[in-house]
């Protein structure tokens, strides 16, 4: 076959008209894999049999009805995947196999997607470039000196490199749609809640989040629906009633996000997506979000705690290798965390984290009170060079300045591509809603799309 | 010199749920084959997560009222950080802050509170291996931590006897050290001050006593220990914050863990689970359904009965030898003492069913027969009430004296002497006015 379809319609027209099978389409997609993962780090393990096995199960089905019949993904290293090696990015887990897999990882196999390959991706997902991987960094496939973002950086570039049509990253305070951003896709981080989380491998539990990457919003909302619901087992799980969509929604835009550090591409492209939305009729106000300048310190208090928590089980008693085989990056997550769990210094950062989180989350609440959705920034730059930020960790967490809130407040966002940077990387935005609001951020994004005319399109 | 003991409790229960704490794995693992009851979640694997377990959090809360505490309307699950081979998530989900229950009292000793945690897997260490079998890993575990209110072993042991009763009565855990599903922590130290009133006079150190897995060893622990502490400060010697054991074989304790190495647990809130919000309904609920304690059995059975203590918390502190004796007293009332008696001297609960029981007793007994005059009176009623059956004998048919012998025993509730019946029946049966 030519071309591989970007869209989840195209591939499913193609399937059901017999212009190719999910074996030739299979085969397509290994064949770019084995054209250029070498050169760009993508994909961890390629699970060639088993997409193979998959693929010729749907074509003697021949029934393509299920949501994802004959759709390729790829999935980040930190789902667990039984039977196939899960690493996390970390050598510790260099030689895990598990026994189970994870709830969306099922989900997908039921809803007919094709595994293809777990991805490279920041070790334990802590990295905003791809960068902290211990299999080395992902190369962005629009420019290979840049990085591809992160943490889910193979994730973000297997779709923009057509290795997978979608990609399951996560999104504990970016790590999905920094990333979408830096290799032109469309990312959603959902609300904290509304996907399960069980069996994949803990980041921050307050705030890690199951993330889709793909080319088109409306992939997206199809990702969306097969993913989301209670699963019995991530008791933080709801099945939200249908959220109302505002059929003349407002947005919003704070104006605590005109800080230094927003570079002036990203200032101007915000600008033009709010003339976008005035143009289609949408108006668009300014907002306060007063706390916005205390989410990175939040962030990197409540994030490194829970991390120092959960990374703890890698004793060197199970999952074979020692605590020596974890990277600088989680080192330094532990032991933040580690001490502003500890006694005398809980009260002073921990605590106040928290408390400052309730002030996060009530800023919101009180945005939505008279705004649908807020636009924001993702990144404050457009993608910058490979070792660029490496040298200065401060810098790195300063990526996260506009992604972190969403966690904070467990809302939905949705990132969207919009334009292409001087540099010829690409530079989008995101929406932010209150919680289960996906379907309406959908909408705003399916018009702006369409307003722009936006059409899919990979590196390579 | 003279010391004033002061000993403070921390009681373990396993709750008899069908599952674990947080996961579908039964939660009965004794005898169980090593590692064949686990799961992701007890096992700690990347990616599992908590669901808690709703009956074991009823039992927590069925607990507290029995004793009177405050049930907590939201509470809340922690992660209590340490590092040790069968922890395997490197945490215990355990309460800190909102436990399910706070205060309360048993047998006039304050009760702190009592919260809900999981359990660690167990170590083995057998020909230079160390093992961990984690079918143990995360059930469910009810911990109940006293005031320091105790000054004295048997205080100790009479406290720990009667909680494991309620534990029973209350169906929440068969509360058995042998088998592991009571244990047992004292923290004890020795004060000089001998008018010890408020907390605030608490000795500077304890010492917390572990492994005790049966009465018997409780008792000797607490007695060693108190005995090297007298030693110690007799002689002047400073003692020390620490953990210790108790050594069956040299009938000492011996120190396992000083407060050098003490923990700092790092607790925080478990983002995983959810609050626990608890509805006033709920509580009336379980309150409704709380069955009589022992300390109201045992009045109760006083008033009622009228035996003596003894036979009464010999009776009352087993569940099922209570009923028996209620099923078999109803039966007779008049022979309560003697139930009590075969009961609890010649144990014929064990052999026979209550009704069977009464119907010995009955027998061996030197039952009193009814007096004379209450027989003739049964006699009139009987061939009064039965004008059929008199002409019938008088016809010849001499079998139906049964019949009536029955409806006389009957009406003297089983107490006519049966050759008295018999005789005197026949003789009215032949009096000429009939």
């Amino acid at each position: 076959m030519n071309n591989i379809p970007l869209t989840i319609k195209e591939t499913q027209e193609g399937l059901k008209s017999k212009k190719f099978s999910a074996v030739e389409l299979v085969d397509s997609y290994l064949a770019q894999i084995k054209k250029h993962n070498d050169e760009y780090n993508i994909f961890l393990t390629v699970t060639e049999e088993l997409a193979y096995e998959k693929a010729k199960e749907i074509d003697q089905l021949g029934d393509f009805s299920n949501p994802l019949s004959g759709v390729v993904t790829s999935y980040k290293d930190i789902f667990l995947t039984k039977d196939v090696r899960t690493t996390a990015g970390s050598k510790i887990l260099d030689s895990y196999i598990p026994q189970y897999s994870g709830t969306v990882v099922k989900k997908i196999e039921q809803a007919g997607g094709i595994m293809i390959g777990k991805l490279n991706c920041d070790a334990f997902a802590h990295g905003a470039s791809g960068e902290n991987s211990d299999y080395g960094a992902t190369l962005n496939p629009w420019n290979r000196e840049y990085v591809t973002g992160g943490s889910s950086s193979g994730s973000a570039a297997s779709v923009a490199a057509n290795m997978s049509l979608i990609s399951l990253g996560s999104d504990t305070g970016g790590s999905t749609r920094q990333p979408a951003n830096f290799c032109n896709l469309v990312g959603l981080k959902p609300t904290y809640g509304a996907i399960s989380r069980y069996g994949v491998i803990a980041m921050s539990s307050s705030l890690d989040t199951v993330g889709s990457l793909a080319h088109t919003v409306d992939d997206i909302e199809i990702m969306y629906d097969v993913l989301k619901g209670e699963d019995g087992l991530d008791g933080n799980v709801l099945n939200a009633r249908r959220y109302t969509l505002n059929p003349r929604p407002k947005l919003g835009i704070a104006k605590e996000y005109f800080i230094d550090g927003l570079d002036s591409e990203v200032e101007n492209m915000i600008l033009d997506v709010k003339k976008t939305y005035e143009k289609m009729g949408i108006e668009v106000v300014e907002i306060s979000l007063p706390h916005t300048k205390y989410m990175v310190p939040v962030y990197y208090i409540i994030q490194p705690a829970e991390v120092s928590s959960n990374l703890g089980r890698f004793d060197g008693i199970r999952y074979g290798n020692d605590r020596n085989s974890f990277g600088e990056e989680a080192k330094r997550r532990i032991m933040l965390g580690s001490y502003v769990l500890s006694a005398g210094y809980y009260d002073a950062y921990y605590e106040k984290a928290m408390k400052v989180r309730t002030k996060i989350i009530g800023d919101f609440d009180e945005a939505f009170k008279t705004v649908d959705a807020i636009i924001s920034p993702i990144s404050p730059t457009p993608p910058f060079k490979l070792g660029e930020n490496t040298k200065d960790p401060l810098k790195m967490y300063l990526e996260d300045l506009y992604t972190t809130s969403a966690n904070i407040a467990g809302i939905p966002s949705l990132a969207l591509p919009s334009t292409f940077s001087k540099s010829g990387l690409p530079i989008g935005f995101q929406l932010m809603g209150p919680r289960f609001s996906e379907h309406q951020l959908i909408e705003l994004g399916k018009k702006y799309h369409q307003e722009i005319d936006y059409k899919p399109k990979t590196a390579f | 010199m003279l010391y004033k003991t002061i000993i403070g409790l921390e009681i373990h229960i396993e709750p008899n749920t069908n599952s674990k704490m947080f996961c579908s794995c039964p939660q009965n693992h004794f005898g169980a084959k090593p590692n064949s009851q686990t799961c992701p979640i007890c096992l700690g694997l990347p990616g599992a997560l908590p669901i808690a377990n709703k009956e074991a959090i009823n039992k927590t809360i069925k607990l507290g009222l029995a004793l009177g505490s405050d049930i907590s309307k939201i509470s809340k699950f922690y992660r209590k950080h340490y590092f040790y081979p069968d922890l395997p998530k490197s945490f215990q989900t355990s309460q800190k802050d909102n436990p399910f229950c706070i205060g309360g009292e048993l047998m006039g000793k304050k009760i702190n509170h009592i919260h809900l945690e999981e359990d660690a897997g167990k170590l083995i260490h057998q020909d230079g291996n160390s093992l961990i079998d984690f079918n143990r890993s995360g059930c469910a575990l009810i911990e109940m931590v006293t005031e320091p209110v105790f000054h004295n072993v048997e205080e100790v042991i009479s406290f720990t006897k009667e909680l494991q009763l309620i534990a029973r009565y209350l169906d929440i855990s068969n509360a058995d050290m042998e088998k592991g599903t009571m244990r047992l922590e004292a923290n004890i130290s020795l004060s000089t001050d001998h008018g010890l009133q408020s907390t605030a006079k608490l000795p500077d150190y304890k010492v917390e006593l572990k492994n005790i897995n049966s009465f018997k060893f409780l008792e000797k622990a607490l007695i060693a220990e108190i005995e090297r502490q007298t030693i110690a400060l007799d002689n002047s010697e400073k003692l020390v914050q620490e953990t210790r054991g108790y050594d069956e074989n040299t009938k000492t304790t011996f120190s396992q863990r000083t407060k050098a190495d003490s923990h700092d647990y790092r607790y925080f809130v478990e983002p995983d689970l959810a609050e626990i919000k608890l509805e006033n309904s709920k509580f009336e609920i379980l309150n409704s359904k709380l069955p009589e304690l022992p300390e109201q059995k045992r009045k109760r059975f006083a008033e009622q009965y009228k035996i003596s203590s003894d036979y009464i918390n010999i009776l009352v502190s087993d569940f099922d030898r209570a009923n028996y004796f209620e099923v078999a007293v109803k039966l007779d009332p008049s022979l309560t003492k003697s139930i009590a008696d075969l009961m609890i001297n010649k144990q014929f609960d064990k052999k026979y069913a209550a009704a069977s029981l009464v119907r010995k007793l009955k027998e061996i007994t030197n039952v009193e027969y009814s007096s004379q005059s209450d027989l003739e009176e049964a006699i009139r009623e009987v061939l009064y009430e039965s004008p059929d059956i008199v002409t019938s004998y008088k016809n010849g048919k001499g079998q139906v004296i049964g019949f009536l012998i029955g409806q006389v025993q009957k009406k003297l509730g089983g107490k006519g002497n049966p050759n008295m019946v018999n005789l005197k029946l026949t003789e009215e049966l032949t009096n000429k006015n009939f």
